[in-house]
């Protein structure tokens, strides 16, 4: 119950739902949580409702910043 | 998987574990409890433990909410189901949760009982819409990323006329959990906090402040994958080493720290605070779960069907409470991997996969050292 997902947004529809892809797999659910979502942007997928939007940059820098940690050698 | 691959990178685990070893102090112990079930899985999945150094230890958190709900909720909810108007629809998690007597919904469902699982609180809409005659309630459970689901159906409730749904409220709220953790002398010692990922996504970092203002620990929010967890140690150990106790976060891709403002309005123009809940693990917590207010009466399960729902007792063999609380581990139970498995669980901790138990049966059931 508690699997939440990064999911890909493919189609906006009407009444705060949209269409998402989570590995080619296709659902129809709530985005009514979240504002100004375009389609290609990536949201966190709990229980049918997209809970939060993914920001791409921060996602980059958590990359880095842990990369930073493991040393040049990993 | 966009987002998750990346973060499953095994080379810069073994590397960030390397750094770790390095950086630990040798004269201390390193005693960090993830809260969050998710995390409890994903370190028994991947294998974090191993790869952390010896004196850095994880203590599995209550932030499994199927394990935490107490029996009496589960009695309650299998009396609801045999209303004979009434459609309980849950998610499927619940389905197997031991009730009093040997009993489960999944029993009632076989007795005869109409319980449909569903996915999402929608589905449970839906429901209620195609079947006017059924009495349809939502059997509502989980920290502060399933509330705001819960809310938004009733918005839609209201905007839809339905007069023949409602819900049963069992949403219970983290951090007042954290703090019956941390105020319990005697209990468990915790250096730090693994911080959940999506109930931050939610409430933002904000409510977590007490942790290290009041208690002087620190807490890193942080994600779901092994990465995110390593390092999410790494900044533990960091702030421990510096004498600094904050709140930080390592999850920024989804969480900001004021979290979801929308979700909170959600949240907070449905739901009240309850005065005290009862836990599993924890015994009664003040003002650790919410219900539905006044206005929206005609909503509430509770009082819609007078169902009252008192405390019953746990199988008294089962060590569930003490795994919850971080005091025991699943191999300190004796009843773990003998009569309770995850297909015949005794205890809520072996149900729901983010349960203690049933991580530690699923991926290291045979690793004694571990337990």
């Amino acid at each position: 119950m508690c699997l939440a997902v990064p999911v890909r947004v493919t189609e906006l529809l009407p009444d705060q739902m949209a269409k998402i892809s989570l590995d080619g797999v296709s659902k129809t659910v709530s985005v009514a949580l979240v504002d100004e979502l375009r389609v290609g942007d990536y949201v966190i997928l709990h229980v049918g409702f997209a809970l939060s939007k993914i920001d791409p940059e921060e996602a980059e820098r958590t990359l880095s910043l842990i990369r930073e940690i493991a040393g040049p050698d990993s | 998987m966009k987002y998750v691959d990346e973060f499953r990178d095994g080379e810069l685990a073994r590397g960030v574990a390397e750094a770790l070893a390095r950086i630990v102090r040798l004269d201390r112990d390193y005693r960090f409890m993830e809260f969050c079930g998710g995390h409890t899985h994903a370190i028994s999945r991947y294998g974090l433990e191993d790869l952390l150094p010896s004196n850095v230890r994880m203590i599995h958190g209550p932030g499994c909410p199927v394990c935490v709900l107490p029996i009496g909720r589960i009695d309650a909810a299998i009396r609801l189901a045999k209303l004979p108007k009434v459609t309980l629809c849950t998610y499927a998690d619940l389905m197997r949760v031991p009730a009093s007597g040997g009993a489960s919904l999944m029993k009632a469902k076989a007795d005869g009982a109409d319980i449909r699982m569903v996915y999402s609180t929608l589905d449970a809409l839906r429901v209620a819409e195609a079947e006017p005659d059924r009495e349809v309630v939502f059997f509502a459970i989980g920290f502060e990323t399933t509330t705001p689901p819960t809310a938004l159906a009733v918005r839609r409730a209201i905007e839809k006329k339905l007069d023949n749904f409602s819900i049963f409220c069992n949403h219970v709220l983290t951090p007042a959990a954290m703090r019956a953790i941390l105020g319990d002398r005697g209990g468990v010692e915790i250096d730090g906090f693994v911080g959940p990922s999506h109930v931050s996504a939610v409430i933002g970092l904000r409510p977590y402040g007490f942790v290290a203002e009041d208690f002087g620990k620190p807490l890193v929010v942080a994600g779901f994958e092994p990465l995110d967890v390593m390092q999410a140690i790494v900044m533990l150990v960091r702030q421990l080493n510096e004498g600094r106790c904050d709140v930080e976060n390592q999850y920024g891709r989804a969480v900001v720290s004021e979290g979801n403002k929308k979700a909170q309005a959600e949240m907070a123009d449905i739901f009240e605070l309850r005065e005290t809940f009862e836990w599993r693990g924890l015994g009664c917590v003040p003002a650790s779960a919410l219900r539905l207010r006044d206005a929206y009466a005609a909503f509430d399960a509770e009082r819609r069907f007078a169902i009252e729902t008192p405390s019953a007792k746990d199988n008294p063999a089962c060590e569930c409470g003490a795994i919850l609380r971080g005091a025991k581990r699943p191999h300190d139970c004796k009843l773990f991997g003998t009569v309770c498995t995850p297909e015949t669980p005794m205890g809520s901790c072996m149900v729901s996969s983010e349960g203690a138990c049933a991580a530690q049966w699923t991926y290291r059931r045979f690793d004694a050292r571990a337990a």
